[in-house]
């Protein structure tokens, strides 16, 4: 396979290194009930079934897949909003899967998150300064007197003016107020920083803004992010490993040129394809793998390969009753399917003339 | 790409929808919001239109003004908007109703609130048709069916009978344009139709779409925020900003030629997925209020080639060759040297 160009420059830490996060078949099955006072349980979602996942310090992982695939989800159990149902989670090799409230408080100061909401992430009866301050305020790690210097050094960080530390959210943008998120998530120097769809809520030309903040920030302080995005392209700029889910699993992971190059599972593929590409020419070259129907419902998640009912290339009877797992392919690439893609089977995108 | 006598890619003999000089302006407490301010184009049939701005760049207000939606006492319209001959501005509003949903459909971006929620989808579908064209309620749910089925549903006779909240999004989606397109429109306008979308779900309505455009020989608006979406399924192109088209050509000119400061600024903002190194090149700042727009070109404070005359003098919408038209003062030449040095990145 030939190398690209300039591969992302990894940063010091890539497989080999002690990941800074570490998953081990994690799950969380949300209950169905049935009944107001006697609930009885009548199903479950597997919302994510099965997740192992490494992330090491300094790169960015990004995280993409449909709506419902439970990305999402998976951002919240790592961040211990939801306890995982089964599996075990671990942070700089400290497993905290049972971590009660107080024994994840200084953990959290290392794990920060990013909301996709601009607008609902934010508390609109606070100051901005207030909001930035608040990680000061719960973890103490400044003395009261140098937090308004703290904060607005803070907001000078990440681009916004410092005068404006006694404003409310409603006078700001939706870019803005972005920029005050990610303020607040930095606030106690984390080492992870977890980005749930950062700037899927933004106009293009501020997502560039938002994009470029992110990196900056990496750069400057070392940051290891997880990014996720329903947005293929975003989530390949950003990231140096991109995680492809579906219905709860992750079905493929590879670097991102691989990944775009040389998709294996034909559900990357399919993603692939369906990216709008800004270039005219480019885009009547590609070849498309258009699927039918929507994703399944994950309380009865299909049997076998999960994606075998929208698989343009399933056989019978293997993929519906063999599990695939994941096998690698290109370095550093791993893709769970029986019948894996062709290289270049999709975006063969060699720039014409 | 093949050109007609308009030099316009996919134009045909007039226009259908000849827009000229459009103002909507708004009164409210805080000043007059001027959402549209003189912007003046042309739709074709059989032509596939993209419209691209940022929110509050003007683009819905301009469409929900052609479909004469925009008609409160708050609003002062300006302008012609010629559809077959007919002014939709002056037309009365039980001539418009006539118009609208008969020959220009529209699709709304959240299919979840544009759909009643105490309606069955069959039900919806047919009190549309039954508005326009008196038919007995059979025929028309016969209509309806059928048309379920065209856009990809599958069991379009029981899925009738469902209620929205029983669909998916994409399925949604789909039902909307159902409807929009049962009494086969002139005109389809479709503002954000997949941004709520999954992009494998955006494929399947953009491919559907494009797909009935064909079939039907309808004209489609489509606006959006997306450049990736633009360059695949339209023909033509306006780029909006503050309220005014910015430029306007077609899709290769655009993407390969591009005049506008605004336009180099948002195609240097759109991660590729086909280019393996590339640096985000924002545009600084944000789109300015309504309200108090910038003097001069609106653009300028964020324009990284800002000249003097710039702050003080409107540029006009120009167009040296009859179809490519950028309102900037840069010279065609710096514009052209511009974009070949500093904006085309395709390596």
């Amino acid at each position: 396979m030939t190398v690209s160009v300039r591969e992302r420059e990894r940063p010091a830490g890539s497989p080999g290194s002690t990941p800074l996060l570490r998953l081990e078949g994690v799950k969380k099955h949300f209950p169905i009930t049935r009944g107001v006072i006697f609930q009885k349980k009548i199903g479950q979602v597997h919302a994510v079934d099965g997740i192992d996942l490494e992330v090491y310090p300094g790169e960015t992982l990004g995280l993409v897949g449909e709506t419902g695939c439970g990305k999402s989800t998976l951002a919240r159990l790592i961040m211990k909003v939801y306890d995982a149902t089964e599996g075990r989670l671990f942070f700089e090799g400290e497993e905290y899967t049972a971590y009660g409230r107080r024994k994840m408080r200084p953990l959290r100061r290392e794990m920060q998150m990013i909301f996709q909401d601009p607008y609902a992430s934010l508390n609109p009866r606070k100051t901005i300064g207030s909001i930035i301050a608040d990680p000061f305020r719960i973890h103490h790690t400044v003395p009261k007197g140098d937090v308004k210097k703290n904060v607005q050094e803070l907001m000078e960080l990440v681009g916004l003016n410092p005068e404006h530390y006694n404003r409310y959210p409603h006078e700001f943008s939706g870019g803005q107020r972005q920029r005050v998120g990610v303020a607040r998530a930095l606030a106690l120097r984390p080492k992870l920083i977890v980005c749930d769809e950062p700037v899927s809520a933004l106009d293009v030309s501020i997502q560039a803004q938002i994009i470029n903040l992110l990196e900056k920030l990496q750069r400057e302080f070392g940051l290891t992010y997880i990014f996720i995005a329903h947005d293929l392209s975003v989530v390949k700029h950003v990231s140096n490993r991109v995680a492809v889910m579906y219905l709860g699993k992750i079905v493929e992971m590879a670097t991102g040129p691989t990944l775009y190059r040389n998709p294996k599972h034909p559900y990357t593929g399919a993603l692939l394809s369906a990216v709008p590409i800004a270039d005219p020419d480019l885009a009547s070259h590609k070849k498309r793998i258009v699927l039918e129907g929507d994703v399944p419902s994950p309380i009865d998640p299909p049997s076998g390969c999960r994606f075998h009912p929208r698989c343009p290339n399933a056989q019978f009877p293997r993929c519906r009753e063999e599990e695939p797992v994941l096998r690698p392919h290109h370095p550093g690439q791993v893709a769970a399917c029986h019948f894996p893609l062709e290289d270049r089977a999709v975006l063969d995108l060699e720039p014409t003339a | 790409m093949s050109s007609s006598t308009h030099g316009r890619s996919g134009a045909v003999g007039e226009p259908l929808l000849r827009v000229r000089d459009l103002k909507v302006h708004f009164d409210t407490p805080d000043g007059v919001v001027k959402a549209v301010n003189g912007v003046s184009f042309d739709i074709y049939q059989g032509e596939t239109l993209g419209v691209v701005g940022e929110s509050g760049s003007g683009k819905s207000v301009t469409f929900l003004t052609v479909m004469g939606l925009i008609r409160s006492k708050d609003a002062r319209l300006e302008g012609e908007v010629i559809f077959d001959g007919q002014d939709l501005l002056t037309l009365p509003d039980e001539e418009l109703r006539h118009l609208r949903g008969k020959r220009i459909g529209m699709v709304f971006q959240d299919a979840m609130t544009s759909l009643h929620p105490f309606y069955t989808v069959g039900q919806q579908i047919v009190e549309g048709i039954r508005a326009h064209e008196k038919m007995p309620k059979k025929e028309a749910w016969d209509r309806a069916v059928d048309m379920l089925q065209t856009v990809g549903i599958p069991k379009p006779a029981e899925r009738a009978r469902q209620y929205p909240h029983e669909f998916s999004g994409g399925m949604r989606q789909r039902a909307m344009i159902a409807m929009a397109l049962a009494l086969n429109p002139d005109l389809l306008i479709a503002d954000e139709p997949t941004t709520a979308l999954d992009v494998t779900v955006q494929s399947q309505i953009l491919e559907l779409i494009d797909r009935l455009k064909q079939e039907f020989r309808t004209a489609v608006v489509l606006i959006t925020h997306d450049l990736g979406v633009v360059a695949e399924y339209c023909d033509h192109i306006n780029v909006m900003y503050a309220a005014k088209i910015a430029e306007s050509g077609n899709t290769r000119d655009i993407y390969y030629g591009a005049h506008h400061p605004y336009t180099w600024g948002l195609l240097q903002s759109i991660p590729r997925l086909e280019s393996e190194v590339q640096d985000l090149k924002p545009i600084k700042g944000q789109p300015p209020s309504l309200i108090f727009v910038p003097p001069g070109c609106s653009f300028h404070p964020r324009c990284p080639y800002v000249m003097d005359i710039c702050r003080t003098k409107e540029p006009e919408l120009q167009s040296p060759d009859g179809v490519h038209a950028s309102a900037c003062h840069l010279a065609l030449s710096e514009k052209e040297r511009i974009f070949r040095e500093e904006v085309l990145q395709r390596a």
